[in-house]
């Protein structure tokens, strides 16, 4: 074992560690400003296991995305809506835990036997390494032509649907109207437009 | 099995943090009673499904590399999403002055 294996090994186990445990983390804090700041913790360990598998390119976006955008919006909404408020109670919310729980222990256990029992088909072929972002360039402009069109068009509904869900209705005072309607008999009234005394 | 891998670390190795992730996101989503820490869990399982896209491109299909185009696309749905769900959150703590999940109980028969 070379110095990069264990280097890559050291580098995996250190990923993966911040990743189980903020990702648990985020879901059991009770303050949601702290899961808010241990999310992006979380988003930038998993853009350096991408770092690892040799994708520099969708480790870069993932910064950029997740951190950069999806984290800072997070943490604007919980500015925004961020209101001390005693929830009440509800009947049977133990039980609901409870059973949520081994429901996702199930989960868990039934893909951990699937990933290690199956047979994957390994070695594959060798990875191009570093050429993997001109290969995505290729592959976004030829054969993922139409996804690509299609994730614009999306991002601009997107884009919409958020200004309109959230702008507020702006209602014009009754009073505004009226003074709109009466601008004649405004001008009709000859009031000056500068005082008398800034003019001297 | 475990043996036959090249690197240090085996495929498994990445299912199974993303299995881990994956399984923490389904619980939050169920047992937060915050609207905002539910839109969290759902970014927590869309990473996780990005992990095992990247692990299967990076060891099974190194030289197309499909799994990474298909990631940048899960990324770019996730973040609509992101942006879609806060701005009806927002819109819907104006109606009802709360982002307590069990309030929000229109939709219920």
């Amino acid at each position: 074992m070379n110095i990069a294996y264990s280097t890559e090994l050291i580098c995996f186990l250190i990923l993966s560690a911040v990743i189980v445990a903020g990702s648990l983390a985020v879901v059991l804090l009770e303050n949601i400003v702290y899961s808010a700041f241990i999310l992006g913790g979380v988003f930038m360990a998993v853009a350096g296991l991408y770092l690892l598998l040799n994708a520099s390119f969708v480790a870069a976006a993932q910064i950029l995305v997740y951190v950069g955008a999806v984290n800072v919006l997070i943490l604007f909404a919980i500015m925004l809506v961020n209101k001390k408020e005693k929830l009440t109670s509800i009947e049977g919310l133990k039980t609901r835990k409870l059973i949520s729980s081994g429901v996702c222990g199930g989960l868990l256990i039934l893909l951990l036997r699937v990933s290690i029992t199956t047979k994957w088909n390994l070695p594959g072929p060798t990875s191009i390494g570093e050429e993997a972002t001109e290969r995505i360039g290729e592959h976004l402009f030829t054969d993922y032509l139409l996804p690509f069109e299609l994730a614009s068009i999306l991002l601009l509904m997107a884009m919409i649907g958020a200004i309109v869900l959230a702008r507020r209705e702006v209602s014009i005072p009754t009073d505004d109207i009226n003074v709109l309607k009466n601008k004649k008999s405004l001008s009709d009234k000859k009031i000056p437009l500068l005082s008398e005394n800034s003019l001297k | 099995m475990l043996e036959n891998s090249i690197g240090p670390v085996p495929l498994q190795a990445y299912l199974i943090v993303a299995a881990f992730l994956f399984c923490t996101g389904v619980w939050g989503l169920i047992n937060s009673r915050n609207a905002v820490r539910v839109l969290m869990s759902i970014e927590l399982m869309l990473n996780a499904v990005n992990i095992n896209l990247m692990s299967f491109s990076s060891y099974i299909d190194g030289s197309i590399i499909r799994g990474q185009v298909f990631s940048i696309f899960v990324i770019t749905v996730a973040a609509a999403e992101a942006a879609v769900g806060l701005a009806i959150l927002l819109s819907l703590y104006r109606n009802r002055v709360t982002i307590d999940m069990e309030s929000f109980n229109l939709l219920k028969w």
